[in-house]
């Protein structure tokens, strides 16, 4: 069946030696944005999300934590553009600042879960045997858990401060992560330059590190991409059950709690527009990591 | 297909008591134990001596590996014990609200089902076109709203609107069903949302790869009407994959559920999780740990029974 295959921006796929790898970066991500407009306006949000994040303290029109008695479950108004809740804080300067929370609990916990995990994969892969057995055992165990479970459990352990946070949301990640990597690694442990090395004479660590997990990239960047979304998933779901990040500090799932229900009626903009920023951001990372695995897999490519 | 499928059963049991022992060993970690919350409220009145002995009751003396050993043999005869913090037989505070997720897990799979499998096959039969992208920014906006907040936006939008609050109390299905609906659809809308996101994906792309098939092209050859050609050859096929990740999410519901039942103030295992882990109940964690992990466990090895059963190419391994 001849199938039309559409141009793909991996910038592996470029033989010929490239100008300079910005500009090969560049390209690809022109081919990117040109190909799957959809995937573009979920970086476009990501984008906007880490501006909004860097400059929170000049873009907030007040200070999220300052109370101010006076203006209590005020409406949206000129003054207030998202209202205040009952402390008479800003929504939207809360809003502004909680994007700091959400994107560095989401960043750690899924760089570090993708990245732990992809290493094991690798390793396990490698080695294979033995220690791919047991490995492959002790993930399974770590893959009953639901992630909320494991990570409410965690956050019981360690305490609820935002690296304790950023632990107990990737430990879940890992096992998942790792059980993606290893298959596709399995393929690379039969190739050539592994074995040649290992004719090198190249340590283990340094073929499981520098020979075998760049080309397990494509699979990492997608788990990457998927695993943003959920960790601030998690995140906001930890927080509104009061057992993640605490107050006075500014996160969207926070917001949500407890306040949200009792005023839904005299302050519904209190539980809207936190629910709104999580939707929108979880909703660009997922729009743009599915466009990411099509662009990436390549047994997708085929339309 | 036998041994595959002893070796998959077999397998179980390590899993199990690995579940078992992380369990274990994660919830002894957390700091504090429930004597001495217990106790936390009049700190300094009560002696080491009381602590002490409240602590032997529950064999908390003893030293872990044996408290484990009695856990696990407990667990084979399927006695689970007794809540450390009521006082009560594990399994009588975990029935009543074991029937109301449940129900709302059920609930839940419906909405998602009756939902997903036209949505993705519409999806798939319409590639590349506005009701494709449709159907797809639905299903990727389910995954992204987090169903508590989905619940909240159903309270909100019930009172502005109706001006009218689902009831806050349960009342059991079988007592008066009409009051119970009224209480448990909103959960099960608020659920069955994301859940009915992933089966979608699944249904749409299973559709997409088996649409593909030479089997499908030739039922088209022959002249058979798109209809049947539909039901007959290419849903029958793509179902597989979709039905695994159905399984798969049920199981996992419970967990789900952690965070929306507390919206709705539903009193299920969601919510027993949480105030077990805040009074550090070890039997009572343990048991719903067990319950849910072994939920997944058999639900994967019944997947691999399916799997076996219907494809034949796994049959004759």
């Amino acid at each position: 069946m001849a199938v039309a295959r559409v141009p793909v921006p991996v910038p592996e796929a470029v033989e010929a030696a490239p100008p300079s790898t910005l500009s090969r970066w560049l390209g690809a991500a022109r081919e990117f944005c040109r190909a799957r407009p959809l995937g573009a306006i979920g970086g476009g949000v990501i984008v906007v999300m880490f501006i909004v994040a860097l400059f929170s303290p000049l873009l907030a029109p007040y200070d999220p934590e300052a109370v101010d008695f006076g203006a209590m479950l005020a409406r949206p108004s000129l003054a207030h553009w998202l209202g205040t809740d009952a402390f008479g804080r800003d929504v939207l300067a809360r809003l502004v600042f909680g994007s700091r929370t959400a994107l560095m609990v989401g960043f750690g916990a899924s760089v570090l879960g993708a990245t732990l995990g992809a290493v094991l994969g690798v390793a396990s892969a490698y080695f294979g045997g033995r220690i791919d057995l047991y490995l492959q055992r002790v993930m399974d165990i770590f893959l009953c858990f639901p992630l909320i479970i494991l990570a409410l459990a965690l956050v019981a352990i360690l305490g609820n401060s935002i690296p304790n946070l950023i632990m107990a949301i990737m430990v879940p990640m890992i096992p998942r992560s790792a059980l993606v990597i290893r298959s596709s690694a399995l393929a690379i442990r039969e190739m050539p330059f592994v074995d040649a090395a290992r004719a090198a004479g190249f340590g283990h660590a340094r073929i499981v590190l520098r020979h075998m997990l760049p080309n397990v990239m494509a699979p990492y960047l997608i788990m990457l991409t998927a695993f943003l979304g959920q960790a601030v998933l998690a995140e906001a779901s930890l927080s509104f059950l009061g057992l993640g990040v605490q107050e006075p500090t500014a996160a969207w799932g926070l917001m949500l709690r407890g306040a949200a229900v009792e005023f839904a009626e005299t302050a519904p903009w209190m539980a809207v527009f936190p629910g709104l920023a999580i939707s929108l951001s979880v909703f660009a990372f997922n729009l743009f990591g599915d466009s990411l695995r099509d662009a990436l897999d390549p047994r997708l490519r085929t339309q | 297909m036998w041994k595959y499928l002893l070796k998959r059963f077999l397998l179980m049991f390590p899993t199990l008591l690995g579940v078992a022992l992380l369990t274990f060993v994660l919830i002894r970690v957390i700091p504090g134990d429930v004597v001495e919350l217990r106790y936390s409220g009049d700190r300094g009145s009560v002696s080491q001596e009381v602590l002490d002995r409240e602590r032997a009751r529950f064999g908390l003396d003893k030293p872990l590996w044996r408290q484990f050993a009695t856990w696990v043999l407990g667990v084979a005869r399927l006695d689970f014990g007794e809540s450390m913090w009521t006082g009560a037989p594990i399994w009588q505070e975990i029935r009543l609200r074991f029937a109301l997720s449940l129900q709302v897990a059920i609930m839940a799979t419906i909405v998602a089902v009756a939902m997903a499998i036209p949505l993705g096959v519409i999806a798939a039969l319409k590639q590349d076109t506005w009701v494709d992208y449709a159907v797809r920014i639905f299903s990727i906006a389910g995954l992204a709203t987090p169903s508590f907040w989905l619940g909240i936006v159903f309270i909100l939008l019930l009172l502005v609107v109706f001006h009218w609050l689902p009831p806050m109390i349960y009342t059991p299905f079988w007592q008066n069903p009409w009051e119970n609906m009224k209480q448990l659809i909103w959960p099960a809308l608020a659920v069955g949302y994301r859940y009915s996101a992933v089966a979608t994906r699944m249904t749409r792309s299973a559709m997409l790869e088996v649409l593909r098939e030479d089997y499908i092209r030739t039922a088209r050859a022959k002249g058979l009407v798109q209809r049947l050609v539909l039901a007959r050859h290419a849903l029958k096929n793509a179902m597989l994959p979709v039905l695994t990740v159905i399984a798969l999410e049920f199981a996992f519901l419970i967990g789900g559920l952690v965070v929306t039942e507390q919206v709705f103030n539903l009193n299920g295992l969601g919510l027993l999780f949480v105030q077990a882990v805040a009074h550090r109940d070890y039997t009572l964690i343990q048991a719903l740990v067990m319950l849910v992990a072994g939920c997944f466990i058999v639900a994967n090895f019944l997947m691999d029974v399916g799997y076996a059963w219907i494809d034949p190419r796994i049959r004759y391994r």
